[in-house]
């Protein structure tokens, strides 16, 4: 086993660790007393802003120099805003916009 | 068997997580695929990280061969979520022994929409064989989902340019459908507004200052408006 290979299985296990440390921290912290008010009010409010955060973090690469670089992103982003906002259907919005993006970069732009 | 309608329940109740996680795994296999790693690093990474967004990101990290301290980090901001997840449900999985090891680790964002549904449990005979059943089930379908991404992504010849959009498209449905679901933006808006300044001024080490600059707004917020949040 190469010293790459060696490094790769590495950071799944340092990944997969912090996860799992992560998931068990409440259960740890909480188990016998009453749950402080501010971690709930962090628990209520937070899930919303980092999901928010994490669809900047993904379209923050987006280049505005030529219409190719941009123009899919927001034929498809907007698609999954709309089918979601109608439908409803997570799966449904994930493969149409998913599909969308893949033609439009592979056949149009 | 003891508890076979709880296991038949609990099926029921996953099929939308079925159909879910075999296309996200699907996708993540092979994107997985086409760095190089193929079947075996799905099954391994889907086995022991267990989680969509996470190993997406991991993708990313594996190509380019960070270091561990950076994975570690990039770990503890990408699933910092998880923090708040097992508060709501400290009490549920109380006394559920060793299947608690196991349902922590299952602890994934569909399943814990699945164990927080309280209707689902009326008629259940052993609630902690659900939220077991429940939880891994739902790992069975991603670890397929997965595997069978990346047995397709290195045997068939295409052209997957773009399939990177299936993680953007992921994010923006969850967000989409938080904010459907909530009347109060506040969050959304303040994580929207600290992520874009903090891209502008960090480029693509945005994440860590965004999450300090949520946190201390989150809490300015709540002493602002302490008679909305106290009740």
């Amino acid at each position: 086993m190469d010293s790459s290979t060696l490094h790769s299985i590495g950071l799944v296990l340092v990944m997969a660790v912090v996860s799992y440390l992560l998931r068990a921290f409440p259960f740890l912290v909480f188990s016998g007393k009453q749950t402080p008010k501010f971690v709930l009010y962090l628990g209520k409010v937070l899930p919303y802003a980092i999901i928010a955060m994490l669809v900047v973090y993904c379209v923050k690469d987006i280049s505005f120099t030529a219409v190719k670089n941009f123009l899919p992103y927001i034929i498809s982003g907007g698609l999954v805003v709309l089918l979601h906002v109608w439908k409803r259907n997570t799966l449904l919005s994930i493969v149409a916009g998913t599909l969308s993006y893949m033609a439009l970069v592979q056949f149009v732009f | 068997m003891k508890y076979k309608k709880d296991l038949k329940k609990a099926f029921v109740a996953t099929i939308p997580v079925l159909a879910g996680y075999l296309a996200l795994g699907f996708g993540f296999g092979v994107l997985l695929s086409t760095e190089g790693y193929g079947a075996l690093w799905a099954l391994f990474m889907s086995i022991t990280m267990f989680g969509g967004s996470m190993q997406y990101a991991a993708v990313g990290f594996l190509a380019d061969g960070i270091s561990l301290l950076s994975a570690a980090v990039m770990t503890l901001i990408i699933n910092a979520r998880h923090l708040f997840y097992g508060i709501s449900l400290v009490d549920k999985y109380r006394g559920a022994g060793l299947k608690k090891v196991y349902m922590i680790h299952a602890l994934t964002d569909e399943t814990y929409s699945l164990v927080c549904n309280d209707d689902a449990v009326k008629d259940v005979k052993n609630k902690h064989f659900y939220y077991f059943t429940v939880s891994f089930l739902d790992h069975c379908y991603w670890i397929a989902g997965c595997t069978l991404g990346a047995v397709f992504g290195t045997n068939v010849q295409f052209n997957s340019e773009g399939i990177d959009f299936v993680l953007t498209a992921l994010f923006l449905t969850i967000f989409v459908e938080q904010w459907l679901s909530s009347k109060d933006h506040t969050s959304a808006i303040i994580g929207v507004v600290c992520a874009a300044v903090c891209t502008m001024i960090f480029h693509e080490n945005m994440l860590i200052p965004t999450m300090i600059a949520i946190l201390v707004s989150l809490v300015v917020l709540r002493f602002v408006r302490r008679d909305k949040y106290d009740g």
